[in-house]
């Protein structure tokens, strides 16, 4: 008990105290900080703004001979925060596995060099991970957890005013809300799909630069960056200065890639192939095989779609379906190598499994006709049955009564 | 023109070494009454007969059954999709389990409305109630054996619900499962159970609940008894054999027709495999036979002033059931004056709960 007395008093912290039951801006701290992770490791006010927190007098507790330092410089909070995420030695005694290597890369980044060049609006620790209410960035509340990350970014980077005088567009965020990356993360909750940070990096942030664009989405999409580094396109698409991936698929509004791509009204290939060229004809080529299997297996769903809500038993055949869905990818895969005969073989295999599914469908009505064929001779047979029951029945209480 | 009760000269051979005279003789005596709801006797025909097909399909089905998680799926699959005419045996014997449990609840009910558990056939009845309650044990053992994703859930429910049981409850759970939670050793457990150890039980307690009903004969519903009497007249009679049987042969053919018309037109559907580390999907629900106690104890509150809901919920269709077992006994008062009006009153409240909150489990 006395133990325990005495460690509650050693742990009073006169500037959470005080400021506690201050008002307005002066409070706001005190409050936040009871959230903060550090606060959960025994960190206080002090560690960064300097003072005395066993000091109970608050000309004492913020004197310059306690260190105190009050509101820390913009330009100086990198430094800072670093003072101890920098420090390997303090850094395995409570979080073993973070990096200690953030301030490094924010020296490389856009952010960093601003900062450095004093800019003070240029992005800084608390710019994205907040102040007072660190978070970790498993908790959904941290404004860079993977779910919040995108609006974090965009305070800055979609506000015209903050941004004026940079040179950058601000509608990066409206066109990542409408891309397949977004629907992966906030539709559909999957935390890996890719968001700012994924692409340009986070302490490190800056625009990928043209030539290393295929290495950037090659993160992720590794076939694909392995098939565009073999294909025709790469050395044209480097001589020309285009930043490979995005040429076709944009860069921060990526729609789900389709066959029109290729072929038609809206192909991104007609930008630069004529229809007539040799590469225009490869691309319509690819495009016409891509849309035949999709087709196919259309044409597959439907019917097994069809015997399944009958009650015939389809899962073999709905289990290949998957495999024709496969090839399906792997054809919209393989057009990245930019030859038909890569974008062929899936399509020939899956069109060929995609047939094999539609006859398991087919069959699978086929049974249903003949069950109820058989079921209405059966039916046929034990109303005639009844019938020759009733009459025999009929006929011995007939006797029966004249008896 | 021989009678029906005569036997052919031919089965003389057979007559010396079975003595099928008595048999014949028993038959020429056995009578049914015949009233207005003579109708009512067929459901145990009819449920008696649902039995026959569920031994014959289920003997079938253990030809290609295999009860382990990596298997049993699969093999149901191969019965359903490669054996000829296996979609067709799953069906029925899917359907009729349900049909029978139906047909038996039919026949219970009507014993209750036409008063057939009457001294001296508290026996009958008592084996009755015996037999659906295993009727009830073979549809749940045999739910979870296609182990598909629905069956396993539902098993998983059913087995808490178990374990809820006070005193005996963990232990209880733990016997049912073979384990701590649902798994290969549950699978096994409810194949032996409905393979082996439930028909080799109701074998037995059908054989005495028949014996039963031939040792009293059929009741006749006093009412009915009242109304001939007034007239000074017995109840008629009709002979069991050849009369009333082939009737009861028609009810069984009606029954079949009905039976293969529901296995062709909506064949028993698989689902899909169960994954035990798969989260439970949404709207798992029991067989229709358990909706009721399950709705139940979903209204039930989690605690009721100091009691666990769930476990207030169990004690009390603990009792509704001791109650319902014992209706014979409190039917009637210590004067031997019979609570007509109690027994119609609980009878009507039980099923009119049992359909009301079937529906209600089944829509909500």
């Amino acid at each position: 008990m006395l133990a325990f007395l005495f460690a509650a008093t050693a742990a009073a912290d006169s500037c959470l105290e005080c400021h506690s039951v201050l008002e307005g801006k002066l409070q706001a701290p005190a409050k936040a900080f009871a959230n903060d992770i550090h606060a959960r490791f025994g960190f206080g006010c002090a560690d960064c703004h300097g003072g005395n927190r066993n000091e109970t007098d608050p000309e004492a507790a913020m004197s310059k001979a306690s260190g105190f330092v009050g509101k820390i410089p913009r330009t100086a909070i990198p430094e800072r925060c670093a003072h101890c995420h920098s420090n390997a030695a303090l850094m395995e005694k409570h979080k073993p596995r973070q990096r200690v290597d953030q301030m490094a890369q924010y020296r490389t980044s856009v952010h960093g060099k601003r900062l450095a060049s004093g800019d003070a609006k240029a992005a800084t620790c608390i710019d994205c991970h907040s102040v007072h209410d660190i978070r970790e960035v498993k908790d959904p509340l941290s404004p860079v957890h993977p779910l919040r990350l995108p609006e974090t970014c965009a305070r800055c980077h979609a506000d015209p005013a903050y941004m004026a005088g940079y040179k950058l567009p601000t509608d990066q965020f409206a066109s990542y809300r409408k891309s397949v990356h977004w629907e992966a993360l906030a539709k559909r909750g999957d935390l890996s799909a890719p968001s700012c940070a994924s692409c340009h990096g986070n302490h490190g942030a800056q625009p990928p630069e043209v030539a290393s664009v295929a290495a950037v989405c090659g993160t992720c999409h590794v076939m694909m960056e392995d098939l565009y580094k073999k294909s025709p396109h790469e050395p044209v698409f480097a001589a020309m200065g285009a930043a490979g991936c995005v040429v076709c698929h944009s860069n921060h509004e990526i729609r789900p890639p389709n066959a029109g791509m290729l072929a038609g009204p809206n192909a991104v290939c007609s930008q630069c192939q004529d229809a007539t060229s040799k590469g225009g004809i490869a691309a319509a080529e690819m495009g016409q095989q891509i849309i035949s299997l999709e087709m196919a297996l259309a044409r597959s769903d439907q019917i097994l779609a069809n015997a399944q809500q009958s009650g015939m038993e389809v899962s073999e055949a709905l289990l290949r379906q998957r495999e024709g869905r496969e090839n399906l990818v792997k054809a919209a895969v393989a057009v990245h190598a930019f030859q038909t005969a890569a974008v062929q073989k899936p399509v020939k295999e899956g069109l060929a499994i995609a047939a094999e599914t539609y006859q398991a469908g087919a069959s699978a009505l086929q049974e249903r006709r003949t069950r109820r064929m058989g079921l209405s001779v059966s039916l046929i047979a034990i109303a005639i049955t009844m019938l020759g029951l009733r009459l025999a029945i009929r006929s011995i209480e007939g006797r029966t009564t004249k008896a | 023109m021989a009678s029906a009760t005569e036997l052919p000269q031919q089965a003389g051979w057979l007559e010396e070494r079975l003595g099928l005279a008595s048999i014949r003789a028993f038959l020429a005596h056995k009578t049914v009454p015949v009233h207005a709801q003579t109708l009512w006797y067929y459901f145990g025909g009819i449920t008696l007969f649902l039995f026959v097909i569920q031994v014959v399909t289920g003997t079938l089905l253990l030809l290609y059954y295999r009860p382990s998680p990596a298997e049993a799926y699969e093999s149901v699959q191969f019965i359903m999709t490669r054996v000829q005419f296996g979609w067709l045996i799953r069906s029925i014997h899917s359907w009729s389990a349900n049909l029978m449990i139906l047909s038996a609840f039919i026949h219970m009910f009507s014993v209750v409305f036409l008063r057939s558990f009457r001294r001296p056939r508290e026996l009958t009845w008592l084996s009755g109630i015996a037999l659906l309650g295993l009727a009830l044990a073979f549809g749940f053992s045999g739910y979870l054996l296609p182990w598909n994703t629905i069956s396993y859930f539902a098993t998983k429910v059913g087995t808490d619900m178990a374990a809820a049981v006070p005193v005996i409850g963990h232990n209880l759970a733990r016997f049912l499962r073979g384990g701590n939670d649902v798994g290969g050793a549950t699978l096994t457990r409810f194949f032996g159970f409905h393979v082996a150890v439930l028909p080799g039980i109701t074998t037995l307690l059908l054989l005495t609940h028949l014996a039963l009903v031939q040792k009293h004969g059929m009741s006749s519903p006093p009412r009915a008894v009242e109304e001939y009497s007034c007239k000074g007249l017995p109840i008629p009679q009709m002979p069991f054999f050849p009369n009333f049987f082939l009737r009861e042969l028609m009810a069984w053919y009606g029954a079949l027709g009905v039976l293969g018309s529901l296995a062709a037109i909506f064949p028993w559907e698989l689902g899909v495999k169960a994954d035990p580390f798969a989260p439970a999907p949404a709207g798992i629900r029991p067989e229709w036979y358990f909706l009721a106690p399950f709705y139940t104890l979903k209204l039930i509150p989690s605690h009721v002033w100091v009691f666990e809901g769930e476990l207030l919920g169990l004690l009390g269709f603990g009792l509704l059931a001791l109650w319902w077992v014992a209706l014979p006994f409190w039917a009637v008062n210590r004067q031997g004056v019979e609570r007509t009006r109690w027994v119609t009153g609980a009878g009507v409240a039980l099923l009119a709960y049992l359909t009301a909150f079937s529906a209600l489990g089944y829509w909500r």
